[in-house]
């Protein structure tokens, strides 16, 4: 177990990268505590594998140095920096029994036979593949196969880290709950640092205490899951985060007020606003907007039906605006007014949360 | 709902059935025909049942043709197997030197059969040739004219040339397409090299290794026009191999029966050991 510190990491896949956009991963610092449930959350090729990759060993940062416990382990391999990680396709030995899979990294290390029984045994109970042992590894399903693979690494009792890289993708969606939960479980129980990569916000979400945002090789925001969605940091964590994501319309801003459709709009930071002009968005989720007798004026465009909850979108000026209207509430048709909670409304220069 | 019964759908496979049949059907029936017969001048044949077959079956002379090439494939492949994997795991997976490497393996696969034969009989000869001259002047005792050892050495040295570079290509196609993953997954496992190959490499060209071996099974199992124009079966009798015997039956001494009869029962032998090695390889998968 180690707390995990990357600093200043910068990498590319070319060999004298020249302009920002060589860079796969662009200069980021970053410190994981140990045990921890991470999640790096993004849209595909945002540059988290690259980064899982760079944690593991199986690839060279270009710059930067990351330490384990305080000790330098750029340069070391994977096997020096005893980590685990499980794949997005599973990964198994085909010609051993599921036993012999995951004894593979004991055997490997020369730990003493009866010792690799008890660690086979204890992992094989944990991940519900006792019945199993015998069958040859090839012969099991999906899920069955990202079991094994996720057994080999929680079989080495003393590994630093284990790493996730997509690992519920090839499984059927009514497995990925189950798989979901027992890694979770897991965390619990064996307390190990986990660092989960996915573009899945549920997934990112249920998982980790803390979740990563990445874009475009760049971290865009660190926070605890309730953080992200109640306070994100940038328009694109609003956005990516949320079912729907987080409305985002152009403003201006006078005297530490947004206006928008002509209406001054109460936010959460206007006061840290000292700008004026153009540039500024306004942010707010859908569930913090509700019909009221008066502010911005809209157009009711559409009503979907969600269960609990409608999602209502309507339109002002060209710009969509969604809202959660729970089931019991009526819904006005043609134009309404809307009120945003100015709590939970901010301001966003170029992007970033105003501060 | 019916289901519409159209018998005019045979007249499709017609012209399958027509090719099939002059291409393979109809010569090996002819063969068939003969080796049941005693052949005279003047299309004079004569009922013999299966006496032809029992003669190359007690024949000593088909006995040691039939050692002489199951020898001579067992030998190849013992070589050829092994040398091709190990070129192809040693060749680079990306980079410049793909191409440089296959091109330069693909090449012997490229030369016509009668001129690798050629190539290698200059190559050798004694007085004249680079490899012959070589070994005598390095102290060997070499004369592929003369003595069957050297004979052997050089057919053999000639298709491993040849047809090594099959069993390569193959091979190193199924190298590429393991994913990444494997290997990756294999470092963090802390694999050595050699687990790699053995429970990742290894299996993963299980079904490539089984039709390189089943193709130069067959291919040298049926070798003749480099062996002919390299020794021409000698010397003596040394290296005839089943096909150099056959056609020495049926067109030097013209027993069409007893050629047809050996000729049923070469194509038997192939078509059985292609069958129990590929039944033996593929047991597992039907599991």
């Amino acid at each position: 177990m180690a707390n995990i510190v990357l600093r200043d990491l910068r990498h590319s896949y070319m060999p004298a990268p020249k302009s920002d956009a060589d860079w796969a991963l662009k200069r980021l610092a970053l410190e994981w505590a140990d045990g921890g449930a991470y999640a790096l959350l993004g849209p595909s090729g945002c540059g988290k594998t690259t980064l899982l990759n760079l944690i593991s060993g199986l690839l060279a940062p270009t710059e930067g140095q990351i330490l384990f416990d305080g000790r330098d382990v750029t340069k070391a391999s994977p096997e020096e920096r005893n980590i685990a990680q499980v794949f997005q396709f599973p990964v198994i030995y085909d010609t051993m029994t599921v036993y012999d899979n995951l004894a593979f990294p004991l055997r490997n290390r020369r730990v003493a036979e009866r010792d690799v029984d008890d660690r086979v045994r204890e992992v094989a109970t944990m991940l519900e593949l006792d019945s199993m042992l015998k069958h040859r590894a090839a012969g099991l399903t999906a899920d069955g196969k990202q079991k094994i693979s996720l057994g080999r690494g929680l079989v080495r009792s003393d590994v630093n880290v284990i790493m996730f890289d997509e690992p519920l993708t090839v499984i059927d969606p009514h497995l990925k709950w189950v798989l979901r939960s027992k890694l979770k479980e897991l965390h619990q129980r064996i307390r190990r640092t986990m660092i989960y990569v996915t573009h899945d916000q549920t997934e990112a979400l249920t998982f980790a205490n803390q979740v990563v945002v990445m874009k475009d090789g760049e971290i865009v925001q660190i926070g605890t899951p309730v953080e992200l969605f109640e306070r994100p940091a940038h328009t694109f964590v609003g956005h990516f985060i949320g079912s729907p994501g987080m409305n985002v319309l152009p403003c201006d801003v006078r005297g530490g007020r947004a206006i928008f459709a002509g209406e001054a709009i109460e936010t959460a930071n206007g006061a840290a606003c000292r700008g004026e002009g153009k540039g500024f968005e306004l942010g707010v989720r859908p569930e913090f907007v509700s019909f009221a007798s008066e502010g911005v004026p809209v157009d009711v465009v559409k009503v979907l039906d969600a269960g609990r909850y409608r999602i209502v979108e309507t339109t002002h000026g060209g710009h969509t605006i969604k809202m959660l209207v729970p089931e019991d509430e009526s819904i006005p048709q043609g134009s309404a007014r809307l009120r945003f909670a100015p709590e939970r409304t901010r301001i966003y220069e170029n992007g970033w949360l105003v501060t | 709902m019916n289901k519409t019964v159209n018998q005019k759908a045979w007249f499709l496979i017609l012209p399958v059935v027509l090719l099939v049949a002059f291409n393979a059907i109809i010569p090996l029936m002819t063969v068939v025909n003969y080796s049941v017969q005693e052949s005279f001048g003047e299309n004079a044949f004569f009922w013999s049942g299966v006496r032809w077959f029992e003669d190359v079956l007690h024949a000593e002379r088909f006995h040691f043709a039939l050692l002489r090439q199951s020898l001579f494939t067992a030998i190849i492949l013992v070589i050829e197997i092994p040398l091709g994997l190990a070129i192809a795991l040693a060749m680079p997976r990306k980079g410049p030197w793909v191409s440089v490497c296959l091109v330069l393996m693909a090449l012997p696969l490229l030369i016509p059969w009668n001129v690798v034969g050629a190539m290698w009989n200059i190559l050798a000869l004694p007085d004249i040739g680079l490899l012959g001259r070589g070994l005598n002047a390095m102290g060997f005792e070499y004369n592929y004219t003369r003595q069957p050892f050297s004979a052997w050495f050089t057919i053999i040295l000639m298709d491993v040339w040849h047809w090594t570079s099959l069993v390569v290509l193959l091979s190193y196609a199924g190298l590429v397409s393991i994913p990444e993953a494997y290997y990756q997954a294999a470092k963090i496992d802390g694999a050595r090299q050699w687990a790699v190959f053995r429970y990742i490499q290894l299996p993963k060209l299980k079904y490539v290794l089984t039709i390189a071996i089943l193709l130069r099974f067959m291919d040298s199992f049926m070798v003749y026009t480099e062996v002919v124009v390299l020794t021409g079966g000698g010397p003596g009798n040394s290296t005839t191999f089943l096909s150099i015997d056959l056609v020495k039956t049926a067109l030097g001494q013209f027993d069409l029966g007893p050629a047809a009869a050996m000729s049923l029962i070469y194509f038997l032998i192939v078509l059985l050991l292609s069958w129990l090695f590929y039944t033996l390889m593929m047991r597992n998968e039907a599991r």
